[in-house]
């Protein structure tokens, strides 16, 4: 009888058990495999996202300054009848493409951003994009890395914004894995760092600190407006313009926040693993 | 519109300054105390510089039922009598005070810095720091519990995941957490300080990323105070424009919280499949204004980006595909055993603590509190169109999981109706110059709960002074007292339960 008991109620549960893992299939089957593309594909994107600026300065009136009055960060300048947009500072928010009366300044489609150094994100005279664009590692930094990069996130006083889209990166919609990029819970475990936020004065010593526990040779990958130049917050004495001021900057990831693809086209250009043109 | 010598206002009403009554401070006291204790709550309390060293303190009361608010002020020196131990919802408020303005509440059972920073009035500080001495966050006089093998668990502000910085401190024996005092701060900015003289270039990016995920939620509360004080009114098309990205912000952050909660009971089905709804909501925002977060939409006056009919099918059919795959997604997590037993008796908070403590949103009433901003104080559609309130009675993370389920739904169908009831029209008025001295309160539901914005502008039209409050700020004990008698390892689910904003508490 008590055999019988027992049976019975292993029966139950284990029917139990294989009606949930059923239902986990069935809906497994209705999700479907979502895996973007990129980037053996080009990456799609909303048709209103405002990717790299363009500027035409043939366009500008002589005198105009509307674009760099307007611009809440200052990434606008007009040098001697040259604007110049610095990348850095830039929010990509509406406001410069809204308010120029010729249509000089254009936000366009082109999703990739990254740089490796900070004065290639000025954009002004008209340089290759090639050029501008994120450089891999040199041979010795590729050959740790390129297979297997694991980062440490540092949020040094930021919104949030850049966060999110970088945690975006390891769903199933990006699979950050499959590029053998990882982020770990130490920074004893890491090769490199990834920042956001301005650096406030109250995450100096926290970003030094996580900074000096990571083994040499490492990187430092600087993700949004505010890591690379703090953002709306520049010049607030609560911060430190950036993450640079701090630590030595390796990867320069523009954006407000930037969007999943350009941080994932930044990190693989930084790989070796995209080709720059 | 004056206030009256009972102070009364309502969400979006500008009022003359001078005519917020301006009490003794016995009266004062009286005044937040009695309403505190007749079913009425504290919605802000903050000072004001008031000129020789002299601080305005003022307080916006509620009354949900009536959905009115009273604002009045009174003016203190360098101490006076706290609120807190006959309010515990004046807590964190007061803390905020004593270290912005170096007054001391005297009494006050839990006076310690919250964002760790120096005085705004230079020659006074509420813990007697010198001006010259750097201030670090996180040092503190944690409350310690001892005994033999008690033992202290840290954790922050770095943490383990991609997530903002703060700072836990358990007392815990064994497993079993005795107490957990939260230190934050990491986040501070100094945005109300850079908000004072506005509204200028910055002011909007400030809004917008005041807690980033929350853009809509604040740029919103900004706007609808700006256009009270310009006296602009806004399109009706802008109008429900504005609140259908309100509640795609909602989806968005309450699918990846239900994916965040499955994963942290170790339920990947669903955990995966959410984390990519999230951005399917998102994207539909992007669809809008061509920002997976709302940057750039809404402005005063107005919104900035139309949708003409193709985007608005285009925008219905992708939202019944995500309606589709998350109702797939999250009906897993009701009915997997492992779930709702993690979930089930995890991080309660009863009713009478979280109305003791002042909670608002999801916490709020996933405790059994009936406070939801669009229902009680209703603004722009929401005086037309009503969502049902979502409410639960346990408080534990259940409840909260549970309460997010049924907001995904109500919002669904929300922006499904309003899509169809898209009236012709501009998208946007011109927002002239503010008002002098005027005041105005204004408040969002956001997707974690009210959001409250209290403007006062100075002769010029400018902002004398701009208070924030992210439902964060109100919440953040709630998830102290959540953890109390739990074990140590449900702490980021109790903690995800929650998801509070640090930088919104920061500013």
């Amino acid at each position: 009888m008590r055999n019988l008991a027992s049976l019975r109620n292993w029966s139950i549960v284990n029917l139990e058990c294989a009606d949930t893992m059923l239902k986990a299939l069935l809906a497994r089957a209705h999700q479907k495999h979502r895996t973007v593309g990129f980037p053996k594909q080009p990456p799609v994107l909303p048709d209103r996202w405002r990717g790299r600026p363009q500027l035409d300065a043939a366009k500008c009136p002589d005198g105009c300054r509307v674009c760099a009055d307007i611009c809440p960060t200052d990434a606008l300048a007009v040098k001697g009848g040259q604007v110049e947009l610095d990348l850095g500072r830039c929010l990509f928010c509406p406001e410069c493409e809204r308010a120029c009366p010729e249509g000089a300044i254009r936000f366009t489609a082109e999703h990739r951003l990254a740089a490796s150094s900070r004065e290639a994100l000025v954009l002004g005279e008209a340089r290759p994009l090639s050029e501008q664009l994120a450089k891999a590692l040199e041979r010795r930094a590729r050959k740790l890395f390129g297979r297997s990069l694991k980062l440490r996130q540092v949020s040094a006083g930021g919104c949030n914004g850049c966060e999110a889209d970088v945690n975006v990166l390891n769903t199933v919609v990006f699979d950050l894995g499959r590029f053998g990029i990882q982020f770990v819970a130490s920074p004893r475990h890491a090769d490199g760092l990834l920042i956001t936020g301005p650096v406030t004065g109250n995450m100096e010593s926290a970003l030094c600190r996580t900074y000096q526990a990571v083994p040499s040779p490492k990187l430092v990958i600087a993700v949004g407006a505010c890591a690379i130049s703090g953002g709306p917050y520049a010049g607030h004495a609560e911060q430190r313009n950036g993450a640079e001021s701090v630590v030595p900057v390796d990867l320069y990831i523009p954006g407000c926040p930037p969007h999943p693809i350009t941080i994932l086209d930044g990190l693989l250009r930084l790989l070796g693993r995209l080709d720059s043109a | 519109m004056n206030t009256g010598a009972t102070g009364f206002i309502r969400n979006g009403d500008a009022v003359v300054r001078a005519e917020i009554p301006r009490l003794g401070l016995d009266d004062f006291r009286e005044q937040v105390l009695q309403t505190c204790e007749n079913g009425g709550r504290l919605m802000a309390l903050f000072g004001q510089p008031g000129g020789a060293d002299r601080v305005r303190l003022c307080v916006v009361l509620a009354n949900d039922a009536e959905g009115q608010l009273t604002l009045c002020s009174t003016d203190v020196g360098d101490h006076y009598p706290a609120l807190t131990p006959a309010c515990p919802q004046a807590h964190w408020f007061e803390r905020e005070i004593a270290e912005q303005w170096g007054i001391c509440p005297e009494g006050h059972p839990w006076l310690k810095p919250i964002r760790f920073h120096h005085s705004y009035l230079p020659r006074r500080d509420a813990w007697q720091r010198s001006p010259e001495t750097p201030i670090q966050p996180g040092v503190a006089n944690f409350f310690m519990m001892e005994g033999r093998e008690v033992h202290e668990v840290a954790v922050g502000p770095v943490h383990a995941g991609i997530i903002e910085p703060g700072h836990f401190r358990f007392q815990c024996h064994g497993e079993k957490v005795h107490h957990l005092e939260i230190s934050l701060g990491y986040q501070h900015r100094g945005v109300e300080r850079a908000l004072v003289g506005g509204p200028g270039k910055r002011t909007i990016p400030y809004m917008e990323t005041l807690a980033g995920d929350t853009t809509i939620g604040h740029v919103l509360a900004h706007c609808e105070a700006v256009e009270a004080l310009a006296g602009c009114r806004v399109p009706a098309r802008a109008q429900i424009l504005r609140a259908m990205a309100l509640e795609l912000e909602r989806l968005a952050n309450h699918t990846g919280d239900l994916g965040a909660l499955a994963g942290d009971v170790g339920y990947l089905p669903t955990a995966s499949f959410c984390g990519r709804i999230r951005g399917d909501f998102l994207n539909l925002t992007a669809l809008i204004c061509g920002s997976r977060f709302g940057r750039g939409l809404v402005r005063p006056g107005g919104v900035l980006f139309d949708l003409e009919e193709a985007r608005q099918t285009q925008l219905a059919e992708r939202l019944a595909q995500a309606r589709r795959d998350v109702t797939n997604a999250v009906n897993l997590l009701w009915d997997a055993p492992s779930v709702r037993s993690r979930f089930e008796n995890a991080g309660p908070i009863l009713r009478g603590t979280a109305r003791e403590l002042g909670l608002v949103g999801v916490a709020a009433r996933a405790s059994g509190l009936e406070r939801d901003v669009r229902a009680q104080f209703p603004s722009g559609i929401y005086r037309f169109a009503q969502i049902p309130m979502s409410l639960y009675h346990t408080g534990t993370v259940f409840a909260r999981a549970h309460v997010r389920w049924m907001e995904i739904q109500r919002s669904l169908a929300f922006v499904f109706d309003q899509l169809k009831a898209l009236p012709e029209g501009p998208v946007r008025a011109e927002a002239g110059p503010l008002a002098p001295n005027r005041a105005v309160v204004t408040l969002t539901e956001g997707w974690r709960g009210e959001i409250c914005h209290v403007v006062l502008t100075d002769e010029a039209g400018k902002f004398a002074h701009y208070k924030v409050v992210d439902p964060s700020f109100h919440n953040w004990m709630g998830l102290a007292l959540a953890l109390r008698d739990q074990q140590i390892s449900d702490f980021p689910l109790g903690n995800k339960s929650f998801n509070l904003s640090y930088c919104g508490h920061d500013l």
